[in-house]
């Protein structure tokens, strides 16, 4: 008995972070630190038009401005970060003009393999497009062509800038004003990659879009920039799945993401998100600063995020909805699950601007080891919104006695006739339920995950099928050894 | 060698001692009834053979085919074949009564190294097996146990117990809270699986339902200890005449 636990643990320390390996490659780096110069250093690299280092440097010249005003209010505690002791920049060294996969350094595509992305099958294989993001750089883009047919344009960032740059002027910022926040501030200045987006009107693509991001570099900030707009009575669902390797230090992801809907247009984005998230002890892992949000900017709009958070040491991320065009549709269904000395402060804003705009959150959240996770969710409903509705329902799973689970919700409701409901539980998984499982010869792992996957059904069930079975293994893995 | 020996077993909770030198042997193919008041220890019994945590045994042994099943972790003592319908059904909200099952099903079938049941496998299975128990098969769909009634609850058990075809089953009070016809279907799903290398321990506190699934051998099981042990006649015996006689005697 003794002897089979010792196993198992020490097969776990091995499996733990399965994605925790380094690819070895030389890189191109921008000196440690943050200043003026770093900034025109990645413009430089990227070959950016004038307009948009401005953009960036006013940013920037914005961001000074905001010393010492990392946002307070969540429920987090981490050592102040030293924006310094930062790389802004890190590109994987090979010619720069790529026509195809084979062109891509090996090591690389051997890399996405561990990830369970295999692009060259994914060519073949029909159904997914894939634009991965390796460090600062895009790599490969695959199904560009079909796309590109139908009048998609699926580019990383960098590309939309040169080949798009009326799109992009358009819309950057349009959702995520470089003043928004202290993170997404500081990403406007350095962003150095990311995924864009434009579904034409009236086209439901007809493939799920697909980015998978990764932190290789060490001391790597990543910046990433995602920009998806969908234009009238068009559709689209994309996919986010992101894991860094294993390191002692910290590491610093802030992400913007901005979607704009325009009338009848919808936009499904879901993300797994399994960034390493620090050993037991809560050495190491990810602090993931994101900020998310999507504009229902035309009537009949709609736009449902989906999000599976088990990693990162930390995570502050609240993917909102701007209910503006009438009649516009908010979704938010989140798992998030913390274990050891994780901690999450996630949730979503629903600001309903229209009439008849309705929102609807479903939070999970799960907590075990000494983790912390909060719930914080915001539904504004503003002075024209007639009628405007909001469902919410926030459910915690605590496992073990020793981790955290808080809700937070703010409802600011301006309008008499809107409409808001709460519902907000908490459970235990119980010894019952444990021994129950393992009468039936489950294991114990086994046990926690059949429950917790069960507890989180709803959220999971929302999400595009292959990822669903992704995320239901990761629900496992990453609460193994969270009970006795 | 019986398929389950279980030789003077002495067993506490919370300090309090309940198990007091239980021996009792189930020769492979036979169908044992305990039958006791309430309090006397049955569901202890239960528990401590299926690996409960929260109990000390504190003497004695409860061995499978010979093997050491006081050794064994709950879930390996469920994979060696011992089954347990519990007298309290666990609710597991969100969990698929559909997902427990093939989960359930898919632990055993590795432990004895075949390979997962597929998909359009299992569905046709548990078709079976439901339309055999008179249950909706969209009961599979409902989360485990919750808002079942008590007899939708102890078929469920059934319905586990007949995907699993354990080796040992513990039926305890799976009678209770069934109506007359749900009975008669439960005994028959029993029955069904009544086989020569397989044993069944029914803890009942009615003689009708020894009616339906005829035990080989009837235990009184009174203040911890076995106090009688007789053919089927003695069930008919206790229905007439209650336990007054045991307890005097085993105080
Ligand atoms: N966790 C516990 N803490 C304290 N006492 C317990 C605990 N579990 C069981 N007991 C006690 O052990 C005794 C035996 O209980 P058990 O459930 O085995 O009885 P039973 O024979 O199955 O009764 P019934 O016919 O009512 O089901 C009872 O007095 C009960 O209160
Ligand atoms: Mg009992």
């Amino acid at each position: 008995m003794a002897a089979t636990r010792e196993t198992a643990a020490a097969v776990r320390d091995v499996e733990q972070y399965k994605y925790g390996f380094v690819t070895d490659i030389e890189s191109d780096m921008a000196p440690l630190g943050l200043n003026e110069g770093i900034i025109r250093f990645i413009s430089a690299k990227k070959g950016e038009p004038e307009w948009m280092l401005e953009w960036r440097l006013k940013a920037y010249r914005y961001w000074l401005t905001l010393t010492d005003e990392e946002p307070a209010w969540a429920k987090l505690k981490f050592p102040k970060i030293d924006f310094q002791a930062s790389h802004y920049y890190a590109a994987p060294k090979q010619a720069p003009a790529l026509t195809s996969l084979d062109e891509v350094d090996p090591k690389l595509l051997e890399t996405y393999k561990k990830l369970g992305i295999p692009l060259l099958e994914q060519q073949i294989l029909a159904g997914v497009a894939v634009d991965a993001v390796f460090d600062s750089v895009s790599v490969a883009t695959t199904y560009k062509k079909k796309l590109q047919e139908l009048g998609v344009i699926f580019a990383p960032f960098s590309e939309a800038v040169h080949k798009h740059p009326e799109l992009v002027k358009k819309y950057l910022g349009s959702v995520v004003p470089y003043s928004d926040n202290f993170y997404a501030t500081l990403n406007s200045a350095v962003f150095t990659d990311g995924s864009f987006v434009y579904i034409p009107k009236g086209l439901r693509c007809p493939m799920e879009l697909s980015t998978y991001f990764r932190i290789n570099e060490r001391n790597t900030g990543q910046f990433e920039r995602t920009l998806i707009i969908a234009d009238e009575g068009s559709y689209v669902s994309y996919l986010e799945g992101c894991t860094a390797p294993q390191r002692d230090e910290n590491q610093l992801h802030a992400a913007v993401v901005e979607l704009v809907a325009l009338d009848n247009a919808e936009i499904k984005y879901s993300t797994v998100q399994n960034w390493y998230p620090g050993d037991a002890d809560g050495k190491g892992g990810i602090y993931n600063f994101v900020t998310k949000r999507g504009a229902c900017r035309g009537k009949n709009s709609k736009i449902m995020w989906t999000q599976v958070e088990t990693g990162s040491a930390i995570t502050w991320k609240y993917p909102s909805c701007i209910l503006q065009g009438d009649n516009s549709v908010g979704e938010f269904y989140s798992v998030a699950i913390t274990n050891n000395r994780q901690q999450a402060d996630t949730g979503t804003k629903m600001i309903h601007l229209g009439r008849n705009t309705r929102s609807k959150i479903i939070s999970k959240g799960i907590s075990a080891g000494h983790a912390d996770n909060t719930y914080r969710g915001l539904v504004r409903i503003g002075v024209k919104a007639d009628r405007a509705r909001n469902y919410t329902q926030c459910d915690s799973l605590l496992i073990g006695s020793t981790c955290g689970a808080h809700t937070v919700p703010y409802i600011e409701n301006r309008n008499p006739t809107a409409l808001t409901e709460h519902e907000a539980t908490t459970s235990k998984i119980s010894e019952d339920q444990l021994f129950y499982c393992r009468q039936r010869g489950m294991s114990q792992e086994e046990a926690v995950s059949l429950i917790v996957n069960g507890f989180c059904r709803d959220v999971l069930q929302t999400l595009p099928m292959e990822f669903a079975v992704e995320a239901q293994k990761l629900v496992g893995i990453s609460l193994e050894g969270s009970v006795g | 060698m019986a398929l389950l020996e279980i030789k003077n077993l002495h067993a506490s909770v919370a300090g309090k001692a309940i198990l007091k030198g239980i021996t009792l042997a189930l020769e492979p193919g036979t169908v044992h009834a305990i039958m006791g008041p309430n309090g006397t220890g049955k569901s202890t019994l239960s528990n401590v053979i299926a690996g409960r945590e929260g109990y000390d045994v504190t003497e004695g042994e409860v061995l499978l085919d010979g093997k050491n099943v006081l050794a064994m972790s709950a879930d390996e003592r469920a994979r060696a074949g011992i089954f347990l319908a519990f007298q309290y059904p666990v609710e597991i909200p969100g969990v698929t009564t559909s997902a427990f099952l093939k989960t359930a099903l898919n632990a055993k079938r590795r432990a004895e190294g075949k390979t997962e049941v597929d998909a359009m496998e299992f569905l046709k299975l548990v078709k079976a097996k439901t339309a055999a128990l008179g249950m909706p098969y969209d009961m599979i769909k409902r989360a485990l146990n919750v808002g079942f009634s008590g007899g939708e609850k102890k078929r469920a058990e059934v319905l586990q117990m007949t995907l699993l075809e354990p080796r040992l089953a513990i039926l305890d009070e799976t009678d209770s809270g069934l109506d007359i016809d749900a009975l008669k279907v439960v005994s028959e799903g029993v029955n069904s699986l009544r086989a020569p290398d397989r044993a069944f321990l029914v803890i009942t506190h009615y003689q009708r339902l020894l009616d339906y699934i005829v035990p080989d051998h009837v235990h009184v099981l009174a203040h911890g200890r076995i106090a009688a042990s007789g053919g089927k006649e003695l069930a008919v015996e206790l229905e007439a005449e209650g336990y007054a006689k045991y307890l005097d005697a085993a105080a």
